[in-house]
């Protein structure tokens, strides 16, 4: 009898420490972070949180009342987000895909060219994103010094981390972090592709883009709907780039979501309407993922 | 892909070049800047250096406490690796092994955290820790410990995932047998499992310290001077007036090689496991 409930004991046991763990630091938070968006947690609070008064849903009002300034900056900063997420994980596919393509048959370096492309995801992003910031100097960085003094393609040196541009840097630099990625996932989803396949294709007279078009793309596209999804919520929620390349303030065109809650929350240290911004961002989230899970998965239920 | 033609492989030529220049630029600026002296950086940019100086690796560790935020990166990102990888081992051993209830819900649960937002656990975090140090002396907010406890579950889904697909991979008539011989469960964990999924712990235990190693949002508010790691301490180059550009290269350069070196030594292994997941 012992012996019977310490075997169906033990999985939970060798699951504790885990589910603890988890608890602690996601969960727990998680419900805190909710009780936190109804209450009026501002800097008098933070170390009584509990004395906190009620807010009702004051903060959601606060958030999505876009007529007003704190409204108006969170539509703002949640379109620059949409953009940028479209942007990189468009961008980062694209050029995933076609490295994986292209790099399929072997050739001479192709290991050491690999291992180069891989470098950009094993950097750490501070070191990576600073190196960016430095390349994207108006005066001393190497961006305008190839576009302005050796090309001549403007006529003033631009600023890139500051105004408009700054937008372009920011999805550069994060197009060069997450595309190798995007490269890896799909370079593993190729080597399932068996090569009679191309045979049994070019014996029946396709050409290269055919080939690529009939066999290689169709075969990418379970691979491809988890990655779509992973790097959605990767660019979605994107902290360290704008972080590290534009340091404490990012300018409004590169003002993604999670930054813009960073800076509201710890700027006037009202952690109350931060938590509502979060939670909103988080609902927005799942919606969008089970929307996309639907959709994907009952095209898949269509092709069988 | 067979016989490709000549305007394929000069398309492919290009393409991969391009690629290449974009993808290394980066490193080859950290690296050629880093040998710079000041006034190099402080002017138009150039490729070459005027001179080569070693100056900005020696002065690197006095103008800011590197050597401090080194070590203090070291204990959290090794201190965050240690516990995730012994956490999850025997969490996707539980998984891998055996049938109970509410598994399914464990793994999915596990592996959604992983899709929420870092800003929406930072702010009760804080909060969570700030008041349980007021009310029981427990210093997490500020700490190394408060950092370890929360990057170890950062990587923790993503492991538990990793190293079940390992364990699966091991016939199960190995550890039976174990168990037959008079082996306890942990015993064939400890004498069977472990030892044929050392690669898979390897690669997870690589992934953590990445993971920890490199976290800048919750490092960036859950430390003070005399905890602050690597991924804060790098922005102390830039003055009010100047940043010592050449110095930055120099110390992105120091902080880069444990991890990348471990990454490319054991790439093949972390990729096979990264991808599995999503192959499917």
């Amino acid at each position: 009898m012992r012996q019977r409930l310490s075997r169906i004991g033990l999985p939970y046991l060798l699951l504790l420490p885990a589910l603890v763990m988890e608890l602690l630091i996601h969960l727990v938070p998680m419900v805190v972070g909710i009780v936190m968006s109804f209450k009026q947690l501002t800097q008098f609070f933070i170390r009584n949180w509990s004395e906190a008064p009620w807010a009702g849903l004051g903060n959601y009002r606060m958030a999505v009342d876009f007529n007003a300034p704190v409204g108006q900056s969170l539509l703002h900063s949640f379109w620059v987000t949409c953009s940028f997420t479209v942007l990189v994980v468009g961008l980062s596919w694209l050029i995933g895909a076609s490295a994986a393509i292209m790099m399929q048959d072997s050739f001479r370096g192709r290991g050491l060219l690999r291992a180069a492309f891989l470098l950009p995801y094993a950097l750490p992003v501070y070191a990576a994103v600073i190196t960016w910031s430095f390349m994207f100097q108006r005066d001393t960085g190497l961006v305008n010094h190839i576009l302005h003094d050796q090309l001549h393609l403007t006529s003033d040196k631009p600023f890139w981390l500051i105004g408009d541009n700054s937008f372009s840097a920011l999805v550069t630099v994060a197009v060069w972090r997450s595309w190798p990625f995007a490269f890896l996932t799909l370079t593993a989803g190729l080597q399932n592709i068996p090569r009679e396949l191309y045979e049994a294709a070019a014996m029946d007279g396709a050409g290269i883009w055919q080939q690529i078009r009939r066999i290689t793309l169709p075969s990418l596209r379970p691979v491809s709907q988890v990655l779509v999804l992973v790097l959605f919520l990767w660019s979605f929620n994107d902290f360290n780039t704008p972080y590290v390349l534009f340091g404490k303030s990012a300018p409004p065109a590169a003002d993604l979501i999670s930054i813009h809650i960073y800076q509201s929350s710890f700027v006037t240290w009202n952690f109350g309407s931060g938590s509502a911004m979060s939670v909103l961002l988080l609902l927005f989230l799942m919606l969008a993922t089970a929307v996309y899970l639907f959709a994907t998965s009952r095209r898949r239920g269509a092709d069988d | 892909m067979i016989n490709p033609p000549a305007s394929f492989r000069w398309t492919r030529r290009i393409f991969l070049l391009v690629l290449a220049v974009f993808t290394l630029v980066p490193v080859l600026v950290m690296l050629s800047s880093s040998l710079k002296p000041l006034q190099d950086v402080q002017g138009p940019f150039r490729w070459i250096p005027s001179t080569l100086t070693f100056r900005p690796y020696v002065d690197i560790w006095k103008t800011v406490p590197l050597g401090r935020y080194f070590v203090n990166s070291l204990i959290v990102a090794g201190g965050a690796t240690v516990c995730s990888v012994v956490i999850a081992i025997l969490a996707a051993y539980a998984v891998s092994r055996y049938r109970f209830k509410g598994r399914r819900v464990f793994t999915v649960t596990v592996l959604s955290t992983q899709m929420f937002p870092g800003i929406l656990f930072l702010l009760p975090l804080f909060i969570i820790f700030v008041n349980v140090g007021d009310s029981t002396g427990i210093a997490l907010y500020g700490s190394r410990g408060g950092l370890i406890l929360t990057y170890l579950t950062f990587s923790l889904p993503f492991s538990i995932w990793m190293l079940v697909g390992y364990f699966d991979s091991i016939p199960r008539d190995l550890d039976e047998a174990a168990l037959v011989d008079g082996c306890g469960p942990i015993g064939a964990l400890v004498r069977i499992i472990i030892p044929a999924a050392i690669p898979g712990i390897v690669a997870v235990a690589v992934y953590a310290f990445m993971t920890a190693w490199g976290e800048v949002l919750f490092a960036s508010v859950m430390t003070n001077d005399t905890t602050r790691t690597l991924a804060v301490g790098l922005q102390g180059y830039a003055t009010q007036t100047d940043v010592y550009w050449n110095q930055v290269m120099a110390a992105s350069l120091v902080v880069s090689v444990p991890v990348v070196a471990g990454f490319l030594l054991l790439q093949r292994y972390l990729v096979a496991g990264l991808t599995a997941g999503a192959v499917k």
